[in-house]
């Protein structure tokens, strides 16, 4: 139970194509995410599925079954949004049971459920409480708990931790990961932050201007980018991308490298040029580079490294480590 | 608290300027309930005066209480405005939410055309709606009161629902959709509680007119069973004389179920003026 299938998913707003035909597989406790820039459509695809809005044409089947016809309450599938979307009239108790409530599920079943996500996430303490009365992360566990009460064939997330502060998202981020791990559920997630999905995901899906551009694991998509889009899009700092002809390659339109492949001298190296700015991360030393064979670049060295603005270095890619990719952006392999 | 000192000067003068406006308001009311205590010579000589013992006298409200059908027209004032109120509140909201919430071929010109009514008076329309009464059977009921009054009030509260509905969040309707709320339920349970300040609003602004309006009482009403308190009052007011007591005690009463509908929506009322404020 819990696969999902969307065969050449359109949509459009007026005559704005939003989504541009998509076709997916998602097996069963699998962990998907669609990860893509702000307005590539991540959301109306999720919502499409969900059944909040009706895609303009293409199939969508859950467990095998087609569902475009069916409304989302009957299609076992559980949402978790953004801004939480918790019922402010509600305590977090009734709040986590009224989907089964509505669905005329008995009081008992109703209870034993709660307690049970309410445990998971610990919500106890608040379950009298309303949403007005809690924290962001509180809320955010809340709405997690709604969706954990269904028992959904699919669960849905919608950027659920762009709200949160930086190290309450960490938190929840390793909450959703065990929760993942605990309910073997299957789980299309939504983010436009690469670093949740690299440490999510099962599966990546990149998306951009309404179209996949790669599907992959996270260290597919970070080994072999199937373009430049995702070459760029994946890996923090960017890729650095140079022009093949000043680097001397014939059978490319560019070259990539990754900021970590690249090794720093101060003694010679193929790419001589000039410290422009240092970062130091404690961890990490980012070092860009202005060159006047290859124009500027990132380079992160592993550690501490004292650099100064001005000193001449050269930095040589590591062997192998190289990305080529044809005059249309696609990776040659 | 420095900041608060500093302009210290601004919130006097904003208060003034209040004060003075509330004044003014209330001066006219004030007015009327002063002079409706006083015999009809204290009146017309000295109508700022309060009433001292000499010159205190009831006879307005005892001639307006004597009149006998004066229950009968509070009763009717107050059955019309009630009910218009809630028609108004129940299918302006319910249009609102179809106009924001749902896309649909002719939405923004449904908008539009709702909107218009706020600018076109409906007593232009009097001879038409005096013959569909007439037609209908509907003349000398209350019933007709209750029609054309919800029809006058529902333009403005589509236009100010709609714009508050829209504020509404989408993800809160969608949960509610996941969950298997009902689009009905969704807008009882979910969007009127979260839009009652505005509700509130739109209720002072139906009510008013309502309960003041002599035109439609007027002609479609005027029987002595369904007149209204503001038809009532005139047949103290004569070509010749007027009975000034009693015209100024029945004004006085008809204050008081208003003020009673007001305090009941103020509390929404503050909280949907200032809702833009606090949040
Ligand atoms: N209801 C709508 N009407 C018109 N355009 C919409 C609507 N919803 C979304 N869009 C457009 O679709 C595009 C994708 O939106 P969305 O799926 O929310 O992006 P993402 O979640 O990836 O940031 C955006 O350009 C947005 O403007
Ligand atoms: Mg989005």
């Amino acid at each position: 139970m819990g696969s999902l299938q969307l065969k050449s998913v359109r949509k459009s707003f007026g005559n704005v194509d939003v989504i541009k035909g998509i076709d997916l597989d998602v097996k069963d406790g699998e962990f998907v995410i669609f990860v893509g820039p702000s307005g590539c459509g991540k959301s109306t695809l999720l919502r499409i599925i969900a059944g909040l809005e009706d895609a303009t044409s293409g199939s969508i089947t859950i467990d095998g079954a087609e569902v475009v016809t069916v409304p989302p309450a009957k299609r076992g599938i559980a949402m978790v949004f953004q801004s939480y979307a918790l019922y402010p009239h509600l305590t977090v108790k009734d709040n986590m049971g009224l989907g089964l409530k509505q669905a005329g599920a008995p009081k008992e079943e109703i209870e034993k459920r709660v307690a049970k996500a309410s445990a998971m996430l610990s919500l106890e303490k608040y379950l009298s409480r309303r949403p007005a009365e809690l924290s962001g992360g509180q809320r955010q566990r809340v709405a997690i708990g709604r969706a954990i009460v269904r028992e959904p064939k699919l669960f849905l997330f919608d950027e659920p931790l762009s709200n949160l502060d930086a190290a309450l998202r960490v938190n929840t981020r390793l909450e959703i990961a065990r929760l993942h791990r605990d309910l073997k559920a299957t789980m299309i997630y939504v983010t436009h932050d690469q670093v949740e999905a690299m440490t999510l995901a099962d599966k990546i899906v990149v998306l951009d201007a309404g179209v996949i551009q790669q599907v992959g694991s996270p260290m597919e998509l970070y080994n072999k980018p199937a373009n430049l889009f995702v070459a760029g899009f994946i890996g923090s700092p960017a890729m650095n991308f140079i022009e093949a002809s000043r680097v001397g390659v014939a059978d490319a339109k560019t070259i990539g490298v990754r900021p970590e492949h690249l090794a720093l001298s101060r003694d010679g190296g193929e790419w001589q040029g000039k410290v422009v700015h240092v970062e130091h991360l404690g961890a990490d030393t980012i070092v860009y580079i202005e060159s006047e064979k290859v124009g500027l670049f990132t380079v992160r060295l592993f550690g501490e490294h004292h650099y100064a603005v001005d000193d001449v270095v050269y930095a040589t890619p590591a062997a192998g480590q190289t990305h080529r990719f044809d005059a249309d952006g696609r990776a040659i392999r | 608290m420095s900041k608060a000192r500093a302009s210290l000067t601004r919130t006097s003068l904003v208060h003034l300027a209040l004060i003075s406006y509330a004044i003014i308001s209330v001066f006219p009311v004030f007015l009327t309930l002063i002079n409706s205590m006083k015999d009809r010579n204290a009146i017309f000589r000295n109508p700022m005066q309060l009433p001292s013992p000499k010159t205190f006298d009831l006879v307005g409200y005892y001639t307006v209480l004597g009149q006998g059908d004066f229950a009968t027209y509070f009763q009717n004032s107050f059955i019309v405005t009630v009910a218009a109120i809630a028609l108004v509140l129940l299918f302006g909201a319910m249009a609102a939410f179809a106009l924001s919430e749902y896309r649909f071929r002719g939405n923004t010109l449904m908008g539009l055309y709702l909107a218009i009514g706020i600018m076109i008076p409906i007593r232009l329309g009097t001879v038409a709606i005096l013959q569909g009464m007439v037609a209908t059977g509907l003349v000398n009921t209350l019933t007709a009161l209750i029609l054309v009054y919800t029809a006058q009030g529902i333009p403005l509260a589509v236009f100010i629902l709609s714009e508050f509905m829209r504020t509404v969040s989408d993800d809160l309707k969608n949960a509610g959709r996941i969950d298997g709320l009902s689009e009905y339920s969704i807008f009882f349970r979910l969007v009127l509680p979260l839009v009652r300040p505005a509700m509130a609003t739109v209720a002072v602004f139906t009510m008013i007119p309502i309960w003041n309006d002599l035109w439609f009482p007027l002609i479609l009403a005027p029987s002595e069973a369904t007149k209204t308190v503001t038809l009532g009052s005139q047949i103290f007011i004569g070509q010749f004389v007027t009975n000034w007591n009693a015209v100024l005690a029945a004004l006085s009463l008809a204050i008081f179920p208003v003020l009673v509908l007001y305090l009941v929506f103020s509390r929404q009322l503050i909280r949907g003026i200032t809702s833009g404020a606090v949040k």
